[in-house]
C-alpha cells in the first residue's frame, strides 16, 4: 500500500504592536528615563509599597495613587541562570533576579549584570537569595525598563 | 443542591513529540472517539462540549477550537472552550462537572489536544505571555519561572537539586509501565543531576518534554452512570485558586511566597471539604500532580497536605511516593515524562480516574479509592485540584 505523503504548510506571524503602558507604568519609565529615579506606589489603606507600581492595590481593592521613591539598593530575593538558547531570546548565560530595593514591599525583576559566569559553583557561593544589590542606570536610557540593572554588591 | 456526577469514560492518544499525520482537531477526535468507546456511548450521545485549548500561538492558529464543533460530534449542541494556561485542562474538567453537577446535562464531554512540532519558537511564544513593561525584555518563560520557585524552596527549605533529581527518577520509571507515556526511559539520579542546565537550578533531564496528542473525559449524572457503568469514578472534589501574575509580589513573603503553591493549598482544603477528606496521607491512594519541573512536585505534595512544608524531600527520599510507597504520585510518569500542555492537566484527571475505575492497566495501584489530580497554569498563579473516589460524596 502506498504511504500517504504528508505535506506541511509554510506560515509565520510578524505583528507590530504599540502596548500603551498607562499612566503610573508611564510616569514610572519617563522618571527612569529623565531622573535616574525608580518609584513605587503606595497604597492608602495597607500602605504596601509596589513595584511594579500599579495603579490598584490587589490586597485592599481600592485605587492607588501615591508615588514613592525607592532605594537604589536591595536585597536579592530570587534568580536563575539561564545556560540553555531559546529562539527570540538573549544569547546566553546570563542572570535574572528579583530584588527587593530598599522602601519597597514587593520585588521586581531585571538582568543581574557582571556576574562571572565562567564558574558557575563559583558563582553560586556570591549569587544566593539574600545577597546585597545595587541599580546600575544606564548612560543612555529611552523608557524602558531595561534603562537599569542590578548588580551585586561584592 | 448540586447533583453527583461520574466519569464513565476516559480516552488519551499516545504522546509524542509530533504527528505530521494529524491536524489539531483530529487530535482531539481520536481521544473523542476513544473516551466514548470507553464509556459505551456514541459522540452523538454527547449533550455539550468543553474544550480544553492552552494559547494557540503555539499552534499559529486564533481560535483553532472553532475547528473542533464539527470534528467532536458537537454540531446544534452547546460548546465552550476554557483557557487558564496550564492548569486549562483542570478548568476545562470543572467547567465540565458544573454542567452536569448543576442538573442542566446528563452526558458531558471534556476533550482537547495539543500540537507541538509545527513551531520550533515555543518558549518565544511563551515568553509572550508576560508583561511588555516590567516583564518581557528578561526572557521570561515558561523554564525559568520554575526555576524561580525551585530557589525559593532551595533559600527557605534547604531543598537540593538531588532531591529534585529524585523526583524525576520516579516519574521515568513509572512511565514505563504507561503505553501512552511520550518518553518511556529509565534514568538514574546521576543521569538527571550531570544533565545540562537550562535554567539553574533546572536540568535537562528535571523538565517536561513538549507532547503533541490529546485527552477525553466523558462526564455522566448518577442516573446515566448508573445505567451506563459499573464502576464510574465519582467527582467529590472541585476547586481552583488563583493569585496575582507578577511573581516579585511573592518574594519573601510569610504567606503565597513564590516557593510554595500556597494557592494550591486554599483549593486543595476546600476540595478536601468537599470530599469528606480530613486526613489525606490516610485517606488519598493515589495522586496525579501537574509538575512540569521536578522541584514543582515537592511544593505540590506539601500543599496537599501529604506532609508540612519543607518536608516534601524528605518523604520522597523515604520512598513515600513511589509506587509501592504510601502514596503513590505519577504512577503515570507524570508531566515530567508527557505534557501536552492543552490537556496535560485533564491527563491528570483521566489517569486518576483509570485508577479509581481500577482500569490502569499495568500502572495500576492497588486498593485505590480515593484520588487527587491537580493543574498549574499561568506564572504559578493558577490551581485546580480534583478528588475522584469510588464512590459519592
Amino acid at each position: 500500500m502506498e504511504k500517504t505523503e504528508l505535506i506541511e504548510i509554510p506560515g509565520e506571524w510578524n505583528i507590530h504592536y504599540n502596548y500603551a503602558a498607562g499612566e503610573i507604568t508611564s510616569k514610572f519609565l519617563a522618571t527612569l528615563r529623565n531622573e535616574r529615579k525608580i518609584l513605587a506606589t503606595q497604597c492608602d489603606k495597607c500602605g504596601l509599597v509596589m513595584l511594579p507600581p500599579r495603579s490598584y492595590c490587589e490586597r485592599c481593592f481600592v485605587p492607588v495613587s501615591n508615588f514613592v521613591e525607592v532605594g537604589n539598593e536591595g536585597t536579592l530575593t530570587c534568580f536563575s541562570v539561564i545556560y540553555e538558547p531559546f529562539p527570540g531570546l538573549p544569547k546566553p548565560p546570563y542572570v535574572i533576579g528579583y530584588v527587593k530595593l530598599d522602601g519597597a514591599d514587593t520585588s521586581m525583576v531585571n538582568f543581574v549584570d557582571g556576574v562571572d559566569l565562567s564558574d558557575l559553583s563559583s558563582a553560586l557561593k556570591k549569587l544566593k537569595v539574600g545577597a546585597g544589590v545595587k541599580v546600575i542606570y544606564k548612560e543612555e536610557r529611552v523608557g524602558r525598563v531595561t534603562d537599569f540593572s542590578y548588580r551585586l554588591i561584592s | 443542591m448540586l447533583r453527583n456526577v461520574t466519569i464513565i469514560g476516559v480516552g488519551q492518544s499516545d504522546f509524542k513529540y509530533y504527528r505530521p499525520n494529524s491536524t489539531l482537531a483530529e487530535l482531539a477526535q481520536e481521544s473523542a472517539l476513544l473516551a466514548v468507546e470507553d464509556a459505551k456511548i456514541s459522540l452523538k450521545d454527547i449533550e455539550a462540549v468543553v474544550v480544553a485549548v492552552a494559547p494557540t500561538a503555539l499552534f499559529g492558529i486564533d481560535a483553532v477550537e472553532r475547528w473542533f464543533v464539527g470534528a467532536l460530534g458537537g454540531r446544534n449542541k452547546p460548546f465552550l472552550r476554557i483557557n487558564t494556561g496550564g492548569a486549562t485542562g483542570g478548568s476545562a474538567f470543572q467547567a465540565g462537572y458544573f454542567h452536569v453537577a448543576s442538573g442542566l446535562f446528563d452526558l458531558v464531554m471534556v476533550v482537547g489536544a495539543e500540537k507541538i512540532g509545527e513551531s520550533p519558537d515555543t518558549q518565544f511564544v511563551l515568553n509572550q505571555i508576560w508583561e511588555p513593561a516590567w516583564e518581557r525584555d528578561f526572557a521570561l518563560n515558561a523554564i525559568n519561572m520554575c526555576a524561580f520557585q525551585a530557589v525559593r524552596h532551595m533559600h527557605r527549605y534547604q531543598t537540593t537539586m538531588e532531591d529534585f533529581a529524585r523526583v524525576s527518577v520516579r516519574c521515568h520509571a513509572n512511565a514505563l509501565l504507561n503505553p501512552h507515556a511520550h518518553i518511556r526511559k529509565a534514568v538514574t539520579l546521576e543521569e538527571v543531576l550531570s544533565s545540562r542546565v537550562i535554567c539553574w537550578p533546572i536540568t535537562l533531564l528535571g523538565a517536561c518534554p513538549r507532547s503533541s496528542g490529546g485527552c477525553a473525559v466523558i462526564l455522566a449524572s448518577e442516573r446515566k452512570a448508573k445505567e451506563l457503568s459499573t464502576r464510574p469514578a465519582w467527582v467529590t472534589g472541585v476547586q481552583e485558586c488563583t493569585n496575582t501574575v507578577f511573581m516579585g509580589d511573592k518574594m519573601e513573603m510569610s504567606f503565597n511566597d513564590h516557593a510554595d503553591f500556597d494557592d494550591l493549598a486554599i483549593a486543595t482544603k476546600k476540595a478536601y471539604t468537599m470530599a469528606g477528606i480530613d486526613h489525606p496521607l490516610k485517606q488519598i491512594d493515589v495522586a496525579e500532580i501537574y509538575g512540569p519541573f521536578s522541584n514543582m512536585e515537592i511544593a505540590a505534595v506539601e500543599a496537599l497536605g501529604f506532609c508540612p512544608k519543607g518536608q516534601g524531600a524528605q518523604m520522597e527520599k523515604d520512598g513515600a511516593f513511589q509506587r509501592d510507597g504510601e502514596l503513590p504520585v505519577n504512577p503515570s510518569g507524570g508531566v515530567l515524562c508527557t505534557n501536552p500542555i492543552s490537556v496535560t492537566a485533564l491527563v491528570r484527571v483521566a489517569e486518576a480516574a483509570l485508577q479509581v475505575m481500577q482500569k490502569a492497566e499495568a500502572r495500576q495501584v492497588k486498593n485505590v479509592k480515593r484520588a487527587v489530580a491537580t493543574g498549574m497554569g499561568g506564572s504559578l498563579q493558577i490551581h485546580t485540584c480534583t478528588i475522584l473516589s469510588d464512590e459519592p460524596r
